[in-house]
């Protein structure tokens, strides 16, 4: 397919949301819904680990104002879990709504319902709480075995079979192979093995948490969250709550950002569960302290890699064991892990013999991990990125160099990704494009810019995935209208991504329409076609692919349509956008006519609805270079320029796709060198706001050039794969290559902050 | 969550004083961060009225009122030229431009704030505090007096010939420092102020002295060292007391070096 | 306590408690562009215009505005409108969320300095966290319409 050929995908259009947005109209949950509902308020735990003995509301359900508060006697005996994952979800179900066993410093405690914040602040602080405080597991590094359990119940449950144990605080544990890693290992002619540490990085969307609940006109419970995954929340509240699915409905307006965070229903309940008790509208907005200590962050992971190569750089061995840190509850715990093995090993198909990969997730009383972007391939990528790189350095190798020898290449079969096959990877290109683009001959160089400043740059590669194959579905319904115009109904969730505006694209260039003439719609479970939701990089991927069948299929009944008005065939008819004519006599029918033709006497809706899978999810590639400036005195580190090149198959907008890398790689950034999540020794979390923890500012980054290297994906919409998480993986990994390059030292957690850079003596490692 | 009964604005120093002598009033300055804090107010004591807002310039000092904003610093041209942009450099990372258009001389220097950026450059200039009851009290000494009931009307700098540096390390631009630096030279010995240690600013004693003219490397060195061991540092969350001690010599002597390449100036 | 103030043109004469946040005054009043994002004086989404200055609403008690003319995004919708498809066509306004605050310190950015460089741009936006799209398309977005103003003449 030639993308030059299309008139509209491929091209730049603004969101179709955008003016609304940036003039600041009403479009947020907390602009739409009534101010007068409930203020709900969460009384959260101080303590790590702890069983609440005693709990005494009566003084606190005096306060004027106050509507209702519940406790852990209150709420049903049911676990579910929040994780927004296709059912059966691999996500151990091990969470109630209100728990007696508190898990972690921020777990919730009891429910509060009271007419203003005011009401509810002072009930809150009127609730007496009795603990009996528990030891509490805070090292991820000793989690397993630990003689203390942080799910010590009967009734834990695994949907799905992921190797956890709650006697062993494990949630997954499993090993995957390809290859006698160990034989290719000793027969190699140098081996680096190395620990790499990830923190539980923040997604810090703009927009906190937010869900207001009432009971609809029908008397069902309704629900406006800021969400990525509306049929997935409809399930998670019908287990929850124990009410039917068909009593409820899931709607999400305009979404202040997700990154992620917003595929757990991390609050919903709570509303929810105030609605049900008390029949009245609720509203619950996370404050920022909330969001960042009872939120749903990226997984901590600490990864050993053995990486086996011979004197020439030809990369042979790779065993890679991660530990990861679920937190308090199993949220997507077994499935993170997964990719920081399955989305690293195998950039390296190109050369590698045999791989390993083995992994235990772990309980601990931190905050309850969950999605984030990248999703476990960051943090794998991270660790094997910079195996890479010091495998490079400690040849004497151009980075680059070794890795045109070693990585993947079009048409390959990926033994570390599922035996899958690379039909469209442009990585080699993306390599050779970046090298130019930022002058790598002249920066890898160190170079000493006077004053104790020198300057120095790194580099890495990184895939992810298209969606979770054989799972993820994505389902679109294309109606026309009576002008002539389309309605197009996603369940996928626009978090600002621009998704509404792509697959609208998609459907002005499936039939042949201006890009005005598509409205979309979404995402409501009562009326959106079912989709998984935005999540998994999957929704340009899987529902654009949706589209264009939907698009296809509606284009055939409107021909169907037109035949009997025209008096002939199907097959005799031509589409060619804004009507149908009769390819032997050339008269012809509008758009107009047919629609309301269909309004009038019509059998036949003009609409189709189409879903969507794969079997495979084809990887994106990636490759990023950093200039930094590095203060040797202070250890100070300003990122000068970070170049990117990618190929996500076809950009369907290169605007968004552009901005989607700018941001991916500015949150990477800060990961690696200042946003930072840890604990005081009683378990209580630090970073509790953005006082605290620092995101970048505009101040803190440098040049962004972002170029892309189109590959055509067969399986993709118009050749597309995807963009919205790949986008985070380099920054770590090239900075900290960087980073070394200006002070010999190889620094192998993150945040690199000044502090770290500037105390760590050279000659101790080497 | 911070709750307040009662906002009054009072027509003179004197009323203000009054209601600010009990315990449950208090002072608004640019408010801000006092809304993070728990309990009640009484009554929100605004001083918006007292024409405190503005920077007078004459020949000998500058008169900073206590109302006025760390952004009227970044902008008063003459305060910068004096300052050769020091106290500009001081503010200009300090959260953003709204934060800074709200946030007052008088809220930071009496808080007396041990990440204070503000405090740290006015302690390197010959700087005076007016209190409303207090009188007039060098800035070096109001630092180590407790805090009181008293109000402070305004900021007086000296017009002292000389040169000033500021400096100051992040973790990320806009974060709180990790290490504050200003060193002045206003004739005499040069004058080294360390804040955010995390503890608050304070002029470092018992320096060696510099030879006049020229300052080699090595006398820099040596001079910032022994700064280094005399600032007492400590740790917190953004920095170890180590690191801190390092900065402090880093800072020093790069703000010595800076200071001697500011030639015949003011 | 009584405030009198006027709000995007509006006079307003109400009867508040002396602890009511400007936020909560202007989101009371129809002006649901005006965002929280933080707790801590810190992401610039709540940005106001107070007599022309921006300031952070959330830090702000409604009766300071008292005697005072505040601005909000709902009363600067042509001005705004100006300068807003530069940063769409970008595609920089991504979630949105941050968006009212950002263009409201835009607005007065470019008051008072009508042609400022890119090192001015950040300087002044540098209290408006964006978490979507790496600020670069904000900058892109600015540039091109000073530009674009340029050419007019």
């Amino acid at each position: 397919m030639d993308v030059k050929q299309l008139k509209t995908v491929g091209r730049s259009f603004p969101k179709k949301d955008a003016m609304q947005l940036l003039l600041g109209k009403p479009v947020y949950t907390e602009d739409i819904t009534p101010e007068d509902a409930l203020v709900v308020r969460i009384l959260r735990s101080p303590h790590a680990n702890a069983i609440i003995t005693k709990i005494q509301t009566e003084t606190a359900k005096k306060v004027p104002g106050v509507e209702a508060i519940f406790t852990w006697e209150d709420v049903p005996s049911t676990r579910f879990a929040i994780a927004g994952q296709t059912f059966p979800e691999p996500s151990p179900y091990d969470r109630l709504i209100l728990d007696r066993h508190v898990r972690f410093a921020g777990d919730a405690v009891a429910i509060v319902a009271a007419e203003t914040e005011k009401a509810a602040e002072r009930a809150m602080r009127l609730i007496r709480v009795e603990y009996e405080v528990l030891d509490a597991v805070l090292d991820f590094r000793s989690a397993k075995d630990n003689s203390v359990l942080v799910h010590p119940e009967e009734d834990w449950f695994p949907p799905c079979e992921v190797g956890g144990d709650p006697k062993r605080n494990l949630v997954a544990s499993e090993t995957d192979a390809d290859g006698d890693v160990d034989a290719v290992l000793s027969a190699c002619d140098i081996v680096i093995d190395r620990t790499y540490h990830t923190k539980a990085f923040q997604q810090a969307m703009m927009e906190p948490f937010i869900v207001y609940t009432d009971l609809d006109r029908y008397g069902r419970l309704h629900v406006v969250s800021s969400t990525q995954i509306v049929f997935h929340t409809r399930r998670i509240l019908s287990r929850a709550l124990g009410i039917p699915k068909s009593r409820i409905r899931v709607e999400k307006p305009r979404i202040g950002g997700g990154f992620g965070a917003k595929q757990s229903a991390v609050c919903e309940v709570y509303p929810a569960f105030v609605t049900i008790k008390t029949g009245r509208p609720a509203r619950l907005i996370y404050t920022r302290t909330e969001v960042q200590t009872a939120g749903s962050p990226r997984h901590e992971m600490e990864i050993r890699v053995r990486l086996g190569a011979s004197s020439d750089g030809t990369i042979r061995a790779l065993d890679l064991y991660t530990l990861s840190n679920t937190g308090a509850y199993g949220e997507h715990g077994p499935t993170t892990v997964g990719l920081s093995g399955h989305k690293s090993i195998p950039l390296y198909t190109g050369s590698l013999e045999a791989y390993r990969f083995s992994y235990d997730v772990v309980y601990t009383n931190h905050q309850s991990a969950g999605a984030y972007r990248g999703y476990g391939a960051t943090q794998g990528i991270f660790a094997v990125e910079s195996a890479v790189n010091e495998l490079a350095e400690r040849l004497g190798l151009d980075p680059t160099v070794l890795r045109d020898r070693c990585m993947v290449r079009e048409g390959m079969v990926m033994p570390a990704y599922y035996g899958e096959l690379t039909s469209a990877c442009a990585l080699d290109r993306c390599m050779e494009h970046c090298r130019q683009l930022f002058d790598w001959e002249h920066r890898y160089p160190v170079r000493d810019m006077g004053n104790g400043k020198v300057r120095a740059a790194g580099v890495a590669m990184a895939m992810q995935g298209s969606c979770i194959s054989n799972v993820d579905v994505g389902s679109a319904t294309v109606r026309l209208s009576e002008d002539g115009t389309y309605n197009l109904l996603i369940g996928a969730a626009d978090m600002g991504t621009g998704c509404d505006t792509i697959l609208a694209q998609m459907v002005a260039e499936c039939m042949d329409c201006s890009l005005d003439d598509v409205a979309v719609f979404g995402a409501d479970t009562d009326a959106s076609p079912y989709d998984s939701g935005s999540y998994a990089s999957s929704t340009t991927y899987i529902t654009g692919k949706a589209v264009e069948k939907a698009c296809g299929d509606l284009k055939k009944t409107i021909c169907g349509i037109a035949a009997e008005m025209l008096g002939c065939t199907q097959d005799e008819v031509v589409f060619d956008g804004s009507s149908v004519r009769s390819a032997a006599d050339g008269r012809s029918v509008t758009l107009t006519d047919i629609a309301y033709r269909t309004q009038a006497g019509g059998t036949v809706a003009p609409a189709a609805t189409a879903s969507h899978s794969s079997p495979i999810s084809p990887p994106p590639f990636m490759v990023g270079m950093a200039e930094i400036e590095l203060d040797r005195m202070t250890g100070e580190v300003k990122v000068l320029d970070y170049t990117a090149v990618v190929d996500c198959g076809t950009p369907v907008n290169p605007a968004l796709a552009r901005i989607q890398t700018e941001g991916g790689i500015v949150q990477g950034i800060g990961h690696t060198l200042y946003e930072n999540v840890t604990y005081n020794d009683r378990g209580r979390p630090i970073e509790s706001s953005f006082m605290q923890y620092k995101i970048p500012t505009r101040l803190d980054i440098g040049a962004l050039n972002v170029e892309f290297e189109a590959s055509c994906e067969p399986t993709g919409p118009f050749g597309a794969k995807s963009i919205g998480e790949i986008v985070i993986n380099t920054p770590a990994p090239a900075i900290a290559h960087a980073i070394y390059r200006a002070t010999s030292v190889w620094h192998r957690e993150l945040p690199i902050t000044p502090e770290a850079i500037a105390m760590t003596n050279t000659d101790a490692q080497k | 969550m911070l709750t307040i009964q009662n906002y009054v604005r009072p027509e003179t120093l004197d009323e203000a004083w009054e209601c600010n002598q009990n315990r449950k009033n208090r002072i608004l300055g640019g408010m801000l961060w006092m809304r993070l804090g728990r309990g009640s107010i009484n009554t929100a004591i605004d001083l918006c009225r007292l024409g405190l807002d503005t920077i007078e310039e004459s020949e000998e000092e500058f008169s900073i009122g206590a109302q006025v904003t760390l952004r009227q610093l970044e902008t008063h041209t003459g305060l910068n030229r004096y300052t050769h942009g020091a106290v500009r450099a001081a503010v200009c990372d300090i959260i953003g431009v709204q934060f800074r258009n709200m946030a007052t001389v008088g809220g930071s220097i009496w808080g007396r704030f041990g990440f204070s950026d503000v405090l740290t450059v006015f302690l390197a200039l010959d700087t005076a505090v007016e209190l409303h009851r207090g009188g007039i009290v060098p800035l070096a000494q109001f630092v180590t007096m407790p805090p009181d009931r008293d109000i402070l009307v305004r900021l007086i700098v000296r017009k002292t010939p000389g040169a000033v540096v500021y400096l100051a390390m992040r973790n990320q631009r806009t974060d709180f420092p990790t290490l504050t630096c200003a060193v002045s030279d206003l004739g005499g010995a040069p004058r080294t102020v360390i804040g955010a240690r995390p503890g608050r600013a304070m002029i470092v004693p018992g320096l060696p002295a510099l030879p006049v003219g020229q300052w080699s490397q090595d006398a820099i060195s040596a001079y910032a060292e022994a700064a280094a061991a005399a600032v007492p540092t400590g740790s917190n969350v953004r920095a170890g007391a180590a690191y801190r001690s390092h900065l402090c010599s880093v800072l020093t002597a790069r703000a010595l070096t800076q200071l001697g390449g500011i030639n015949g100036w003011n | 306590m009584e405030l009198k103030l006027t709000l995007n043109g509006k006079r307003i004469i109400e009867e508040i408690d002396a602890d009511l946040l400007l936020i909560d005054f202007v989101r009371a009043h129809g002006c649901k562009s005006v965002k929280r994002g933080c707790d801590t004086s810190g992401c610039g989404l709540c940005t106001v215009l107070l007599d022309g200055t921006p300031v952070l609403s959330c830090s702000m008690l409604a009766a300071r505005a008292d005697g005072h003319d505040v601005r909000t995004l709902e009363g600067l919708q042509e001005e705004a409108a100006d300068f807003v498809g530069f940063i769409a066509a970008q595609g920089a306004d991504q979630c949105g969320f941050c968006n009212p605050g950002f263009v409201m310190n835009t607005i007065a950015l470019l008051r008072e300095n009508p042609d400022p460089t890119d090192d001015e741009i950040r300087a002044f936006l540098a209290g408006n966290l964006c978490r979507c799209s790496g600020y670069d398309g904000q900058l892109r977005g600015i540039r091109a319409y000073l530009n674009a103003k340029k050419r007019e003449g």
